[in-house]
């Protein structure tokens, strides 16, 4: 890259800057906003929503905002309901994907294509197709129903996690991650007398890093992100109730709005650093979904 | 595949069965249950033994009929006009009431046109859901090209060598990862009719001349306001799916097309953009079925609202299903929704056939 005629070049490096930062203002504003304006009394932000005062942390900053929005609702404990249903549907869902895929991939048997297929299939099932169902199923479910036969398992964290942790896509990212690990390597542990789970365990998770990243990454955004309607038809109750659904709080009519900014930035706070941290990751997971086929 | 694994059935299938049975019981099983129940007039909970109806749950959603009315007329056979001039016609309950008109008994009407001196009413059983079907639609159509250019624009712009453009790809991608239900209310606050951010940014740079509109609470603007909020959200997911499309082209053609002299938009047209096409496919094939699923945005903005003007499927399948404990009502808009998505993807099939 060498530099070329120095003052053309120096404009249109600028200009193309100029454009890049313009168009990062339209993403990062409306965040920024909703951060700056948690930490303002509603005084103040009202008073600045009409000027360039609305981005920046100036006139009266206070955690006011946040000790209300703790104060209307237990955000601590929608906070570690989301956290754990996160957290065990994450694990729960790359274990048994991941060994189902193993099984798709390196072994022989039968039914495996056709089951493969199936399992493929329910892949264009939108889950808004099957969620009215799935709530009389659940509502009827007798199985570990402590808190009461008749509604089954309404009101529990079983609800938001068994039936979230077997996807078809998570299946299908480990079948095509693992259909180009070498084969030699399987086939010569396997004569070295290694039992499936001992080669599964000991050859096939090590290599697999840049997948079980993939697939935690999405199903964590998944779950902790997007998880709304279904705990919305399904968890009535506070005790079990995640962050998204808690939101339910600040609906009504009095909330004033710099307690709402403190809630949700609360909210995004964690998955936030989580990106920022790993945003390379984060962002081949997205591609990766993308460049099937 | 010649492969030289042993038979091994019973490893095999002890492997795969925990995550087939998951699945069987949570998503293939209701998928079947969803037709079955569509079929049914099965609530959640009901005193009342489920009984079979058949097509009778689609046809009290679906049906739609024309009618046509003919003026009011005085005793000397003179069209009656109201003071504006404009035409008297009779009430369309004096039709849809009437028991000489079985056949439209218990529709509503939908919409009317005028045709020479008669009225033309388009009259349905269920208006609201013929609302949701036909602004689900009018977010698909607008979404599309909307959400799906803006992120070619995006991965265009990011995909230049220039110091530091990770940076700006890292912020692009941002609102991807906040919730759809927080940027939902996020932006309830920016589209607020009194203290909103819009309305005030603007008429502070319009010095006052711009007019405050409640963005959400006005029929006109609420879906608008919607589409746009939605389409910025996911822009940054798109943009990552064009840039690993981008990074497919090989760099030779770029080459050629530098020594021939080819300007920006030639190379573009006759290079980017054929090499782009399953990607294309891609992308609006994931839009269109995200798009068919609306649902957090409009439950938290506006609830189908103002005046039914933001009504989805989704939500109304939600609202039926759960919130008038109507399950077998819910699972026939499911049914409907399941068939629209089904239709898509045999088109994205067709679309990206010969790659295969």
């Amino acid at each position: 890259m060498a530099l070329v005629s120095g003052q053309n070049h120096g404009l249109r490096l600028l200009s193309r800057y100029l454009v890049l930062a313009l168009v990062a203002m339209v993403f990062l504003f409306p965040l920024l906003f909703m951060v700056v304006s948690s930490f303002k009394p509603d005084g103040q932000l009202l008073a600045d929503t009409s000027s360039f005062r609305a981005f920046l942390p100036v006139g009266d900053i206070s955690l006011d905002n946040y000790a209300a929005a703790f104060q209307r609702a237990p955000i601590g404990q929608f906070m570690l309901n989301s956290m754990f249903v996160t957290i065990v549907t994450v694990i729960g869902s790359i274990a048994i994907c991941s060994v189902a895929a193993f099984s798709f991939v390196f072994l022989n048997w039968t039914g495996r294509n056709i089951l493969l297929t199936i399992i493929l299939a329910t892949l264009i099932i939108p889950f808004e197709t099957i969620a009215v169902p799935l709530l009389l199923i659940v509502s009827k479910l007798p199985w570990m129903g402590f808190e009461g036969m008749e509604w089954g398992w309404l009101n529990t964290y079983r609800v938001q996690i068994i039936p979230w942790i077997v996807d078809a896509l998570t299946i299908f990212l480990f079948v095509q991650y693992f259909k180009d690990l070498p084969r030699e390597l399987i086939e010569a542990a396997r004569v070295e007398g290694a039992s499936w789970l001992s080669i599964y365990r000991r050859v096939v998770m090590p290599l697999s890093g840049p997948v079980l990243a993939t697939a935690a990454i999405l199903k964590s955004l998944k779950m902790y992100n997007e998880q709304y309607l279904w705990p919305l038809i399904v968890v009535q109750d506070e005790a079990h109730r995640p962050i998204m659904v808690g939101l339910g709080y600040f609906f009504q009519l009095d909330v004033a709005w710099g307690e709402l900014m403190a809630y949700l930035t609360l909210i995004s706070v964690p998955v936030l650093a989580f990106y920022l941290l790993m945003q390379r990751a984060f962002i081949a997971s997205i591609a990766s979904t993308g460049v099937k086929g | 595949m010649a492969s030289k694994l042993t038979r091994s059935n019973r490893a095999g299938w002890a492997f795969a069965l925990p995550a087939f049975t998951l699945l069987f019981l949570f998503i293939i099983l209701p998928f079947f249950f969803a037709f079955w129940f569509s079929l049914t007039n099965q609530r959640l909970i009901s005193p009342n033994p489920t009984e079979f109806v058949g097509l009778q749950n689609y046809e009290n959603l679906l049906g739609v009929a024309i009618v046509t009315l003919k003026p009011d007329r005085d005793e000397n056979n003179q069209i009656i006009r109201d003071r504006d001039g404009e035409i008297s016609y009779p009430r369309v309950r004096t039709i849809t009431r009437s028991p000489d008109f079985p056949q439209y008994k218990g529709m509503r009407e939908w919409f009317r046109w005028q045709s020479g001196d008669e009225a033309k009413v388009v009259v349905a059983k269920d208006v609201v859901f013929m609302k949701a079907l036909v602004n689900t639609m009018l977010f698909v159509l607008i979404i599309a090209p909307l959400q799906g250019g803006g992120a070619l624009g995006l991965a265009l712009l990011i995909n230049q060598k220039l110091r530091g453009i990770n940076a700006f790809r890292t912020i692009y991608f941002m609102p991807v990862v906040i919730s759809i239900v927080v940027i939902s209310l996020l932006w309830r606050f920016i589209y607020d009719g009194d203290d909103g951010l819009l309305n005030n940014i603007v008429s502070a740079l319009t010095f006052g001349a711009f007019e405050p509109v409640d963005w959400l609470g006005n029929k006109d603007t609420a879906l608008g306001s919607i589409i746009v909020m939605s389409a910025w959200q996911a822009m940054g997911f798109h943009m990552v799916i064009w840039l690993s499309g981008l990074q497919t082209i090989p760099a030779t053609l770029y080459e050629v097309a530098a020594i021939e002299g080819s300007s920006r938009w030639q190379t573009f047209r006759y290079v980017t953009w054929p090499g782009l096409r399953n990607t294309a496919v891609l992308v609006l094939i994931v839009i269109t079925m995200q798009a068919f699923a609306l649902f957090s945005q409009i439950d938290v903005m506006t609830k189908g609202g103002p005046l039914d003007s933001t009504q989805t499927l989704v939500f109304q399948a939600v609202q039926r299903g759960y919130g008038k404990q109507d399950i077998s009502g819910g699972s026939v808009i499911s049914v409907i929704l399941f068939f629209i998505v089904l239709t898509i993807s045999l088109i994205q099939r067709y679309l990206t056939r010969e790659k295969r």
